[in-house]
């Protein structure tokens, strides 16, 4: 593959272009079930690409003293990072032969540029609200990465390998006890890493007004907001990929047809679980993670390698 | 990070709907202190009241709170008829305590809704306000308004409700209790909530005491005030219903006392309505004028105790009006609740005296707190607005208008 067509499937398929209009898409999957949820109407199926392209033509505008280059860098960091992730994980899932070793530590470390993206602009803002939202971005980030990378591990274990392609086609974790223990700390993970209820204290609109992201508007928040939404694509697709990637077999409709099924449940559980709960506090949360989501991790991994 | 900065909650926050402004002082996550500032939304319904008739007064006072619609007109009237030693028939009495309870059902709901938002339950916000909808329907049905009811006047209440319309208010007020209990159930089962509510915010009952905290907030402490009981009013001496306390003083408590007390305001509804069915005659004696004198009434508001006072000249309009709601006495008290907590507890206990700043507003003066003078009057403020005029003439220069204030 020469750069031309890399540059062109990281902007266009199935890098930028594509992961945002699919993450607006499941933005608005996500609203309508909430607002079906609440009793609400809801929003149109293009309310989420009005609000964006709104945003994208609004004023620009920087916080006095604030560090400016780096708090209009920080949204592209994640949105990169994000639109590189999906690129890496379609490509596997569309030819398994097209990943690399060591694909899924970069994914990992992908994953990683969203929070950190938020973390360095809420503290390049100078403001008191954005400063405890981006303190609070590193504790939760601390907290649930420990459990994250020890889930990941298990299909990892499984399937002897750290290149995607081969876990798609080894037997799925899912099918193990370890794989399911494993899925839920990943949900639980994902949860923090969308950063939405229980976990959206960061932003927490009634505590901090926004908190790390009190600072932005026009188009570095719309990259935000955009970031947000592909992340809510993506991450489920990961954890497609980590723990039912074997049961992706069979003709290409079959798989299609599976594939969106299980990554439907998986969203459908994150949003589920965004309107059931309150925002717990940080120290909570922070207690939750190391706590009884790292032991079953543990247990998991362990499990994992005895081979159940 | 022990280093202190103020976290602003105000004068325009996501948290709250009104203009108040609380300073956070926070080392780190924790607060140290915190600055209660309000003043901002000042309207000067006292000296308003003078300049109305008794009539107008109540739509005046109806005014103070859109929430409290209810408490205030009825404090208000009652203060007159006390002043005027004003018969009230008895069927008005069951008119008002019904409007009354509705009233107390519906702010209710609106709080337990606003408490799920703050903690980031979005649901239960948009699940309560769906069900205080069906409360306002019934008090549609009633008063013909969904919030400002314009019932209440010296002397009884403006509408009758008509015989044939108390079983279809019944049936509606027996539809308001499996959403209230949902809700009771989703607060007392749901382990996440007592995480974030249990144990957070307490206030004692010696503390509740002391600060002379009202309603909800001070039950919540196990000091069960009411003054519908302690000082009957309307029909409250002539229906069957309790003073909900809780022991502990927390959020998780105020949540539970207002829950509660939703089921005894359906009691009392449910009793005034068969009462209602019984007694019949006139609903207002129509006064024709307030004897001189001076008078005082109460009512339980949904937040506790409004006060009113009010003198009459024997004229047709009261020469000093007085008001006194509760939330006056209930935001001081988060000064004990919140110095101690987290930032993000802090939202939470704010909101769980349920505040009503419109309601508390007085005009606010600074004063300089060791000298005891003021710092600023009227005068330096017209200064500083010339001083700033000058300024701006200076850097334009225009010419700028001609200023013939004495300065």
């Amino acid at each position: 593959m020469n750069g031309n067509m890399v540059i062109v499937e990281f902007l266009l398929f199935p890098g930028l272009l594509f992961t945002a209009i699919a993450g607006l898409l499941t933005a608005w999957v996500d609203r309508k079930v909430t607002a079906m949820v609440q009793m609400r109407v809801g929003p149109p199926l293009l309310q989420p690409f009005h609000d964006i392209r709104k945003l994208f033509v609004k004023e620009t505008c920087v916080p006095e003293g604030g560090a400016i280059g780096l708090f209009l860098l920080a949204p592209l960091l994640g949105l990169a990072a994000v639109a590189l992730a999906s690129m890496i994980l379609w490509r596997a899932l569309l030819d398994v032969e097209a990943t690399f070793v060591g694909d899924l530590i970069v994914l990992i470390y992908l994953f990683v540029m969203p929070a950190l993206g938020v973390m360095l602009g809420s503290f390049a803002s100078r403001n008191p609200l954005a400063s405890i939202g981006g303190s609070r971005e590193v504790k939760l980030m601390i907290a649930y990465e420990l459990p994250m990378v020890l889930a990941i591990l298990v299909p990892v274990i499984q399937a002897g390998s750290i290149r995607l392609g081969d876990l798609l086609t080894a037997q799925p974790p899912i099918l193990s006890v370890s794989g399911v223990l494993a899925l839920l700390v990943s949900i639980a993970c994902m949860q923090a890493k969308l950063t939405i209820v229980p976990f959206d204290m960061p932003e927490a609109e009634t505590e901090l007004s926004g908190g790390a992201l009190i600072e932005y508007s026009g188009p570095p928040l719309a990259m935000f907001k955009l970031t947000r939404a592909m992340m809510l694509f993506t991450l489920p697709i990961l954890l497609l990929v980590l723990f039912f990637g074997g049961l992706l077999t069979g003709p290409v409709w079959q798989r299609w047809v599976i594939g969106f099924l299980v990554w439907f449940v998986l969203v459908a559980i994150t949003i589920v679980l965004r309107n059931t709960t309150p925002r717990v506090r940080i120290d909570q949360a922070v207690r939750f993670f190391w706590g009884p989501v790292s032991v079953v991790a543990l247990v998991a991994v362990v499990l994992a390698w005895a081979g159940w | 990070m022990t280093k202190r900065t103020i976290v602003p909650i105000g004068p325009y926050h996501a948290l709250q709907e009104e203009p108040e402004f609380f300073k956070l002082h926070v080392e780190g996550e924790k607060v140290v202190h915190l600055d209660i500032e309000l003043g901002y939304n000042h309207r000067g319904i006292e000296k308003l009241s003078e300049s109305k008739t008794f009539e107008e007064t109540v739509f005046l006072v109806e005014r103070i709170c859109g929430i409290c619609s209810t408490s205030h007109p009825l404090a208000c009237v009652q203060a007159a008829e006390d002043a005027g030693d004003i018969p009230v028939p008895e069927r008005a009495l069951f008119i008002r305590s019904m409007v009354g309870e509705l009233e107390r059902i519906h702010s209710h709901l609106l709080w337990l809704g606003l408490a799920g938002h703050f903690l980031g339950f979005n649901t239960i916000w948009m699940w309560a306000w769906r069900f205080r909808e069906d409360v306002l329907n019934i008090l549609e049905l009633i008063t013909g308004n969904r919030n400002h009811y314009g019932m209440m006047k010296p002397g009884g209440v403006r509408r009758d409700i008509k015989h044939t319309d108390l079983p279809a208010i019944a049936s509606l007020s027996e539809g308001l209790k499996d959403p209230i209990k949902m809700f009771r159930d989703a607060v007392v089962q749901d382990p996440l909530i007592h995480a974030r509510t249990k144990g957070v915010g307490i206030l004692t009952r010696e503390m509740a005491i002391a600060y002379g905290a009202l309603g909800p907030t001070a039950r919540a402490s196990n000091y069960a005030i009411d003054v519908r009981r302690d000082h009957p009013h309307a029909a409250y001496d002539k229906v069957d219903w309790d003073v909900v306390t809780c022991e502990n003083g927390d959020v998780f408590d105020k949540a539970v006392v207002r829950i509660l007390e939703m089921f005894e305001s359906i009691r009392i509804i449910e009793q005034c309505i068969e009462q209602l069915k019984k007694i019949g005659g006139p609903v207002d004696s129509d006064p024709k004028f307030v004897a001189a004198g001076e008078g005082i009434g109460h009512y339980e508001a949904p937040r506790g105790e409004v006060f009113h006072y009010i003198r009459s000249d024997g004229s047709n309009r009261p020469i000093r009006h007085k008001v006194r709601a509760p939330s006056f006495m209930n935001v001081p008290t988060n000064r004990e609740t919140v110095i101690g907590a987290t930032v993000a507890d802090a939202t939470i206990i704010l909101a769980a005296v349920d505040p009503c700043y419109c309601c508390t507003e007085r005009m606010a003066v600074a004063v300089d707190s060791s000298s005891g003078e003021r710092m600023l009057d009227a005068r330096d403020l017209i200064r500083l607005s010339c001083e700033k005029t000058d300024r701006l003439v200076a850097d334009s220069g225009l010419q700028g208008p001609s200023l013939p204030i004495e300065r």
